[in-house]
């Protein structure tokens, strides 16, 4: 194979390689993109049943109830303007309070949002800045950083 | 006075690699000895005026410093010492510190030990090296300083965030930053080369060490993030896909390429424009991963402190940088002489396909990291990417690279064969469907993954035995044959042997864990049992207890199976009252199989507590697996060919029969 003849080889595959993996990215983004909806964003979009999705904002005072079982919690997270009931099964994180920013991954199903995940933060100064966002859009932040 | 001596010294730092940049590079290009030879001086006082400031401000935290802000913010006067020294850098400001500590180091080690490099070449990459280290020295400087004083000083500090406070992530840092900013050599030693205009073997033979050294820290400190996140954070896994953790996976990925093409360019004199842009693309990762991580824009445990101006100057370093490398590498690349040819089939044919494919992957590790901040900054939309996107392009790539990995080390340089390649592989493949066929007999209602990822690894694993027993001739020769024949092998050889064996573990272990792990959730109180993967787990106790810095809870749980007592192990919950913040201590028992690893949640005696216990099958593994590729690393390192300061004419004579046969 003569040099030139070489490089176009190299490159074609090259090319090729790159329009795979893009495909495979194009592809894999539609199944498994998880959009992050404020309470106030979910009462007027319309989410498909069954999609995944993340909702975040404060958890509500005194929201927080636990079942007999003591494995069932439930609790409302609210951007100060709506509210969104949440259920979740399992242990919350460590530095899941109320009256903190919160954000859960999971499946609304009838006005309740089931999770199967829930993030809280990592340390004392940290808001979940998807929270920190929507606060801002509701006209609601009091936080003086950013 | 020891503050205000750290901060002089940071400042005399700069202005040393201010003269480390300018002096040597005129020189080269005047081909003046004397201002050429300002390098070295300079690289090794720029170390130890950094290295002086790192020593003040370890001091301040050791002797609880409170009048200095960063000491009053990140430490606390009961800290464990272990925990006040890697406060250092479990801080913004002292990780810079050690990020250009770590830069100064590896320049320092090439004006020391790099004497058998041109001297033209040796300024170029010294003046390059220092450059970076004005960028970051100035960074510090204007925006991070540690060194501010705090007036009055408080009677004690605010500690460091508690999950920070662990032996694992202690040396998490140090490591992932000597992967990091050794990446840096090799784009030194790529942009002198294109101001040289001159890339050749001897070239590839000086860069190979500082890549190889870089990557063997990278994977340990990547290992070590990974492992600290298994056991600290107390969700059970290992790796989420996260940005954080992405943003150190992509140099990795691209390093990986980086060191087979280099091998590329050492051997055969080819593929040297590409190895030159990989160089350049892996520090450039490489900062991107420390844009990503310092600037805020993602939430993480690792940003410090959320400050616009910080990200903008990371970003800017990075653009003057990696685009000014870029621009020389349009200017040049073109004018260097093509190397040797090669047959598509060869081994030069199988790493570029080897780089191609982790190329892709890297691209696609990118594409899901900065995609939702893309889409942020674009129409306000908020998305996150997780491990489904992951699995969906990540995955498939890796197939073939995995596949490739056995045949191409088979290949013979510039004209393989293949036909002969698969016919020394027939063992690798009764392995794999071997193991293929068992998997799927033990798992036959599971999803078809696992059956998969053994045959790979499998066909991995045994393709790498075969090859390195047809070096040796086992089998073929006397055992005691086989034997010398091993030990005059290049170490190099084993490194890469270890290396492959090392991942072809770790598939193992990451595929037996997404597919087969199990997770128990119960409400316990005392006495009470739960049963995971047949073990019986009963919480037999809780107490409180006083730590250095924090109150606990302990429980006490038994482990038996079928009635036989196992083990007995002691999940913590941990309580730091000056941050209000709690921690799970999860307790993991180990098998050579199997973790069973246990997480006590919130709870009090009458309610009961939340008891989360996870079976991993061969996690150990992953970690085990890692741990070869590190250790392969290191004894590739130790070859003498590779050694900063043993140039290859040192080897003896007789040895080169052995590297031809190690070509063949």
């Amino acid at each position: 194979m003569t040099p030139k003849r070489r490089r176009l080889t190299m490159v074609g595959l090259g090319l090729l390689m790159v329009a795979a993996a893009t495909t495979l990215a194009l592809n894999a983004f539609e199944d498994t993109l998880v959009f992050f909806y404020s309470p106030s964003d979910l009462m007027k979009a319309e989410t498909s049943p069954g999609k995944q999705i993340r909702v975040g904002g404060l958890v509500k005072e005194d929201s927080l109830k636990k079942s007999n079982d003591g494995l069932t919690v439930s609790f409302t997270i609210t951007d100060l303007d709506n509210i969104l009931p949440v259920k979740f099964e399992g242990a919350l994180p460590d530095l899941f309070r109320e009256g903190q920013g919160v954000v859960a991954e999971g499946y609304l199903i009838q006005g309740t949002f089931q999770a199967n995940h829930v993030l809280a933060k990592h340390d004392e100064n940290y808001m979940p800045k998807e929270v920190a966002d929507s606060l801002k859009k509701s006209g609601k932040w009091k936080g003086n950083n950013k | 006075m020891i503050a205000e001596l750290g901060h002089y010294a940071l400042v005399l730092a700069l202005l040393v690699a201010l003269v480390q940049t300018t002096v040597p590079l005129f020189g080269a290009a005047k081909n003046d000895f004397a201002l050429m030879g300002v390098a070295q001086p300079a690289a090794t006082a720029q170390f130890l005026s950094i290295l002086f400031a790192f020593a003040a401000l370890t001091y301040s935290y050791v002797t609880s410093d409170f009048s200095v802000i960063n000491v009053a913010e990140n430490s606390h006067s009961l800290k464990p010492l272990l925990y006040k020294i890697s406060g250092v850098w479990g801080n913004h400001e002292g990780s810079m510190i050690l990020w250009v500590l770590i830069l100064a180091l590896f320049g320092f080690a090439v004006a020391r030990f790099g004497v058998h490099l041109p001297p033209t070449l040796k300024a170029r990459v010294l003046s390059v090296q220092g450059s970076i280290g004005v960028a970051f020295l100035g960074f510090i400087l204007l925006t991070s300083n540690p060194f501010l004083r705090l007036d009055p000083a408080p009677i004690d500090g605010r500690d460091l965030n508690p999950l920070l406070q662990d032996p694992g992530l202690a040396f998490h840092p140090p490591m992932l930053y000597l992967g990091y900013v050794g990446f840096s050599m090799a784009f030194s030693f790529a942009v002198a080369a294109l101001i040289e205009g001159k890339v050749d073997p001897a070239w590839a033979r000086w860069v190979r060490p500082w890549t190889l050294a870089a990557w063997t820290a990278l994977t340990a400190g990547i290992t070590l993030g990974s492992w600290w996140a298994y056991y600290e954070l107390g969700w059970g896994g290992w790796w989420y896909w996260d940005p954080v953790e992405n943003a150190s996976f992509m140099p990795w990925l691209s390093g990986t390429a980086l060191l087979h093409s280099a091998v590329v360019v050492e051997k055969r004199d080819a593929l040297k424009s590409w190895t030159i842009l990989l160089a350049i693309l892996t520090f450039a990762l490489s900062l991107m991963g420390t844009f990503l991580v310092r600037s805020g824009v993602l939430t993480s445990v690792h940003a410090f402190a959320v400050d616009p101006e910080r990200g903008l100057y990371i970003l800017a370093i990075l653009v003057v940088f990696i685009g000014g490398a870029l621009t020389i590498f349009a200017l040049r690349a073109p004018t260097m002489k093509l190397g040797g040819l090669f047959q598509p089939i060869s081994r030069e044919g199988g790493l570029v396909m080897n780089n191609l494919l982790l190329s892709v992957a890297t691209a696609t590790v990118f594409i899901g990291t900065l995609y939702p901040l893309f889409l942020d900054a674009t129409t306000d939309q908020k998305v996150s990417v997780g491990p489904p996107f992951f699995n969906a392009t990540f995955v498939p790539v890796m197939i073939p690279l995995v596949l490739l990995m056995a045949i191409g080390p088979m290949l013979a340089w510039k004209r393989g064969d293949l036909p002969a390649a698969m016919s020394r592989l027939w063992f690798a493949v009764l392995v794999s469907l071997g193991l293929g066929v068992f998997i799927f007999w033990v798992n036959a209602d599971e999803p078809f993954t696992p059956v998969i990822g053994f045959a790979l690894a499998g066909w991995l694993a045994a393709g790498t035995l075969k090859e390195f027993g047809d070096r040796v001739g086992l089998f073929r020769e006397k055992l005691s044959q086989s034997l010398a024949r091993a030990r005059r092998l290049p170490r190099s050889t084993y490194g890469m042997t270890l290396a492959h064996l090392g991942l072809a573990i770790f598939i193992c272990g990451a595929v037996a864990d997404s597919a087969w792990r199990t997770e128990v959730v119960i409400n316990a109180k005392e006495s009470d049992k739960a049963s995971i993967a047949g073990f019986d787990a009963l919480l037999e106790k809780v107490e409180r207890q006083q730590g250095p810095n924090y109150q606990l809870e302990r429980a006490t749980i038994v482990i038996k199976k079928d009635g036989e007592y196992i083990t007995t192990i002691f999940p913590e919950r941990r309580f730091y009252p000056v941050q209000q913040m709690p921690t799970t201590e999860a307790a993991i028992h180990t098998t050579f199989l199997a973790d069973i690893y246990v997480s006590l949640g919130e709870g009090g005696k009458n309610q009961g507590w939340t008891l989360r216990l996870w079976y991993n099958p061969l996690i150990p593994w992953i970690w085990a697996g890692c741990l070869i590729m590190v250790f392969g690393g290191l004894i590739s390192l130790s070859d003498r060919r590779l050694r900063v300061g043993a140039p290859f004419k040192k080897i003896e004579p007789k040895k080169s029969k052995h590297s031809g046969l190690e070509n063949a």
